[in-house]
């Protein structure tokens, strides 16, 4: 409106300033951006648990397997209404540090688990025919630059020697939390061609229920059927599984909170400064407004209008910044999906600009009460 | 001829409301630096004390952990004849090993994190002698019994001494606990090999990994070359120390890239803050300035005045930053290491090294932060500068 | 006609009765102003005189209802303005008041067009008719070609003339100026007094100007010197 051109007009005095402040701004926000991109990667699997899903293990360990023949039994449990399985395959792909997870799946029961994971017809029914098809997620087929068609060459750590994959197709999620980290190749596939304890033998089982609220029952159900087997199984809602996992990495929340506290903190103060001296030395402008006839309640909004601008501008630079590194720090987390949806770059555009009122606050009050009289008696 | 230092340091008192402000701004980013940096040290000064200079362990060929590698009885057979192993009373000084993960609730938490467990040899004192048992007994063999580490029983709920677990169809004692030194061993469990390999359905004589203690550190060379030539066993010898090292990088470099992306990000909003307080420093004192630069100070004296300020505020902000930090050094957290999978117990480690790398950051920041606004202040003409109001 | 013994016709503009103003400094009171009266009409050229310190400027400031008194009132076109609210006060001032100062006070970031733009800010006026009462205003004062400039790139005779203008661009009741032609030279001085004699006899303004200036002083209608607080009659037309 037409008050943004006195806003600007101000901010252009000293452009060196504001530059200095805008940028102010936008390293905090892109720090906020990569620090909740960072949280995202590390909860983003307690985010899209499935409601519906459950997960069975071996109660001793995790690394512990269950009988094959587990299948049939819990699908016999009333109230589910699917079962598939997995094995952790965890095999090294030309380098250690290229660590992305493998699972060896079941080819005719997997994908209707995770609806989604969406997958091209016509590449899940290449996946189906080959054998030693395999399919890799977006983010992982991406980072090796790997197109439907090559030949992966899998070096295996459980199950020794080399192992090729074909890759057959890639997968995508649908939503931007959805995990594209992760390689499928055909648990049949293995059995063939892997050592004799690896048959009759799986990683871990889930379990799809009619209805998220059957779940108690049906993890009651499941354990007692194979309490006191050799094998018992400890079974878990997906989520429940995933926030256990997130828990063991202990306090990251707290330390992400922790990190960004200190980091508006300073922001508040380094801003807040800027602003006041700014402020001081229009001390005698802001008077000759009041004279002109600008109230007090008009000026103060004036002296906290520069301050939200900054911040916008500022934050938003930071935020988008933050959304284009963001992906590349997978490297360095396994290859963690490391994201930043939309919703928590509007959220850092707003804290940017609470910080920018918090900061003004003072100097725009003290503007506000700024006396005529005396400030023109300054001149 | 140069300015009095003390010209500065009363300058900075007087306008001490911004000086206070990039102070506190260069502290927070120097705090967060050596906060982040003894996250990592600590966990690697975890896992590297885990081995000993006077050991070795030994792996399957290629193996590049204990959990997916294989050492036979017969391997182990072989490999404890080899030169330059110690030994003792019962014989050569080896503990063939198997490490597994067991579910246990958290204490802070109550949700389940996983414990290291470790099927070691009865002797495995002799072997580990950094190792002592600080409550209870070692575990008998062949028994369902377990010591703990010393970061064990305060961590889950149901690990204290004596008390007695239900885990892989069995019931066990924990009969003893130990304190490893502050290495990784600290966060975990030991019993019998044997006995855990039962309990796991694993074949009887199968172990994963062989830690053994040589007569010397010298003598490592000679002992992995018998090994690597022994036409029987296919199978890769590593100083204890390096193995550790070597698990600990991953996680090391996480959280120092982080570290020191924030510290750097930081930074810069430091400068910034610092930038704009020394511009309005030398704005505000233009008619001091040219009434120095008339008296007959050059313009050298100037700039060299105006970023040692810069550089004594970043400095004050420096030494508050890593006196913040101090407090949490010795503060034991625990995280989730990729390699095991297992839930690790560390300590942050402040140390003076650290520390010092965070002053130098800071007066790097004092020096980028002083010198565009000093040069600024040299550059007015004399006249107009003792003209302004 | 302009009195100052406290009678009126009832024709006053602008009406001051006793009006006083005292400063605490410290425990010590300072008065400057006391029982102070006054009545202008409209289109009186009133000049205020008397030494530093006098008050002259704090008596502006109480007219134009930037300070509000310790007794007395002052009312203009029959409105009591020291019973005002602040808030009440901010609004009658950008409407009725134009201030000039010795020092122009303009704003250096803002244009010429853009400083004369200020007081129309305020109003409800859409952006086509305050650019044509800005360019009224400043064809007026003789700066129609600079009004992109800005006040650094201006003469100070030009900048002056700039803040008249946007002294009067509101079109207000009356206007103060404060020393106007103090920082000036004798060619700028006289241009500006010009300027302001224009405003009174062509288009009827209201005038109250302190000065020390007597060539300035010599064109008002009436000039009042302000003397241990209170006004007294000067040498010059009055009554």
């Amino acid at each position: 409106m037409k008050f943004l051109a006195l806003i600007l007009a101000n901010l252009k005095r000293k452009k060196v300033r504001t530059a200095l402040t805008i940028g102010s701004f936008a390293s905090a926000l892109f720090l906020f951006g990569l620090l909740i991109a960072t949280r995202n990667a590390f909860t983003g699997g307690v985010e899209v648990a499935g409601a519906d899903r459950l997960i069975v293990i071996n109660r001793v360990s995790l690394i512990q397997p269950l009988p094959i023949a587990y299948r049939d039994r819990i699908l016999q449990v009333p109230r589910v209404t699917a079962v598939t399985f997995a094995s952790w395959f965890g095999g090294v792909y030309q380098d250690e540090r290229n660590f992305f997870p493998q699972f060896a799946i079941d080819p005719a029961t997997w994908r209707a688990m995770y609806p989604e994971f969406l997958v091209a017809d016509a590449e899940w029914d290449e996946f189906m025919k080959d054998r030693q098809a395999a399919i890799a997620g977006e983010s992982t087929a991406k980072r090796f630059g790997w197109k439907v068609g090559d030949r992966i060459p899998i070096r295996g750590t459980y199950l020794p020697g080399v192992w090729e994959f074909n890759l057959r197709g890639i997968y995508r999620g649908s939503r931007p939390e959805d995990d594209t980290t992760q390689f499928w190749l055909r648990r049949d596939y293995l059995e063939e061609n892997g050592p004799a304890w690896f048959k009759g033998l799986v990683g871990w089982y889930v379990v799809k229920v009619a209805n998220p609220d059957d779940a108690p029952g049906v993890i009651a159900a499941i354990d007692e059927r194979f309490a006191n087997s050799p094998w018992e199984t400890k079974t878990e809602t997906e989520k429940s599984f995933a926030t256990a996992f997130v828990k063991q990495i202990g306090n990251i929340e707290f330390l992400i909170l922790s990190i960004g506290a200190v980091v508006f903190f300073t922001l508040l103060l380094v801003t807040g400064n800027t602003m006041a001296i700014a402020v001081r030395e229009r001390t005698s402008e802001l008077a000759v407004l009041k004279t002109v006839g600008f109230g007090d309640t008009l000026v103060l909004w004036l002296v906290l209008g520069e301050s939200l601008f900054l911040a916008f501008i500022g934050g938003t630079l930071g935020v988008l910044a933050a959304k284009a590194v963001a992906p590349h720090l997978s490297s360095f987390m396994y290859g963690a999906n490391v994201f930043l949806p939309a919703s928590n770059l509007a959220l850092g555009i707003v804290l940017a600009l609470i910080a920018g009122a918090l900061a003004a606050a003072l100097p725009a009050l003290s503007a506000m009460r700024l006396k005529v009289v005396e400030a023109l008696r300054r001149v | 001829m140069s300015i009095p230092l003390i010209y500065n340091v009363r300058s900075v008192r007087q306008r001490w409301t911004s000086g206070i402000v990039a102070v506190l701004g260069i502290a927070g980013a120097v705090g967060v630096f050596v906060a982040m940096l003894s996250m990592a040290r600590g966990f690697k000064a975890t896992l590297v004390a885990s081995g000993s200079p006077g050991n070795a362990i030994v792996l399957r060929a290629g193996a590049a952990s204990e959990m997916i590698s294989i050492i036979t009885v017969n391997d182990v057979q072989a490999i404890q004849n080899a030169p330059g192993i110690e030994r003792g009373e019962g014989g050569p000084r080896v503990s063939p090993e198997v490490v597994v993960i067991a579910a246990f609730p958290l204490k802070k938490t109550g949700t389940d994190a996983n414990v290291q467990v470790r099927g070691v040899s009865p002797r495995v004192l002799e072997i580990r002698d950094r190792v002592r048992i600080t409550q209870g007994r070692m575990f008998g063999a062949g028994l369902n019994e377990l010591i703990a580490g010393r970061n064990v029983a305060g961590t889950y709920a149901g690990l204290d001494l004596g008390s007695s677990v239900k885990f892989g169809g069995g019931t066990w004692t924990v009969v003893g606990i130990f304190d490893a030194g502050g290495s990784a061993f600290d966060s975990e469990l030991w019993c019998d090999a044997l006995v855990l390999n039962q309990v796991y359905k694993r074949p009887q004589n199968v172990f994963q990994s062989m830690t053994v203690h040589l007569t010397s550190e010298a003598g490592f060379p000679a002992f992995k070359d018998a090994l690597t030539s022994d036409p029987r066993l296919s199978v890769q010898a590593e100083r204890e120390r390096d193995y550790y090292e070597k698990n600990s990088r991953a996680l090391t470099t996480m959280i120092t890239v982080l570290g020191t992306l924030v510290a750097f990000v930081m930074g810069i909003g430091a400068v910034f803050g610092a930038l704009n307080t020394m511009y309005s420093a030398v704005s505000e004192r233009t008619r001091e300035i040219g009434t120095m630069r008339a008296l007959g100070f050059g313009g050298g004296s100037v700039v060299t005045s105006f970023v040692f300020e810069s550089v004594f505020i970043a400095g004050l902000g420096g030494l508050v930053g890593c006196a913040a930090v101090l407090p949490i050094n010795g503060w034991t957290t625990g995280t989730i290491n990729f390699e095991t999978f297992s839930h690790l117990a560390f300590a942050f480690r402040v140390t003076p090294g650290l520390m010092g790398i965070g002053i130098v950051f800071a007066l790097m920041m004092g020096l980028i932060g002083g010198l565009p606004p000093a040069i600024r202040a040299v550059r007015r003409p004399v006249a107009a500068a003792l003209r302004e109001l | 006609m302009v009195k100052i013994d406290g009678t009126s016709n009832g024709n006053s503009l602008i009406r001051v009765r006793n009006l006083g103003k005292a400063y605490q400094r410290g425990s010590q009171e300072l008065r400057v102003l006391q029982g102070l009266n006054l009545d202008i009409e409209k289109g009186d050229f009133v000049a205020f005189m008397g030494p530093s310190g006098s008050g002259k400027t704090t008596l502006l400031n109480l007219l134009g209802g930037l300070d509000v008194p310790t007794e007395g009132s002052v009312s203009v076109a029959g409105e009591e303005i020291t019973a005002m609210s602040a808030h009440r006060l901010t609004a009658w001032r950008a409407r009725h008041v134009g201030f000039v100062f010795q020092m122009y006070n303009l704003i250096p970031v803002l244009t010429a067009f853009q400083n004369v733009e200020l007081p129309l800010l305020l109003t409800k006026l859409s952006k086509a008719d305050r650019r044509h009462h800005v360019d009224t205003a400043l064809g007026l004062v003789g700066l129609a070609g600079r009004t992109g400039h800005f006040p650094r790139q201006l003469s100070g005779g030009e900048e002056q003339r700039v803040a008249i203008a946007r002294a009067f661009v509101t079109d207000p009741t009356f206007l103060l100026c404060d020393e106007p032609t103090g920082d000036l030279d004798r060619k700028s001085a006289e241009e500006i007094m010009e300027l302001i004699d224009r405003l009174v006899h062509e288009y009827g303004k209201t005038v109250l100007m302190v000065t020390h200036d007597p060539r300035a002083a010599e064109r008002a209608h009436a000039v009042l010197h302000l003397d241990k607080g209170t006004l007294i009659e000067g040498t010059g037309k009055t009554a």
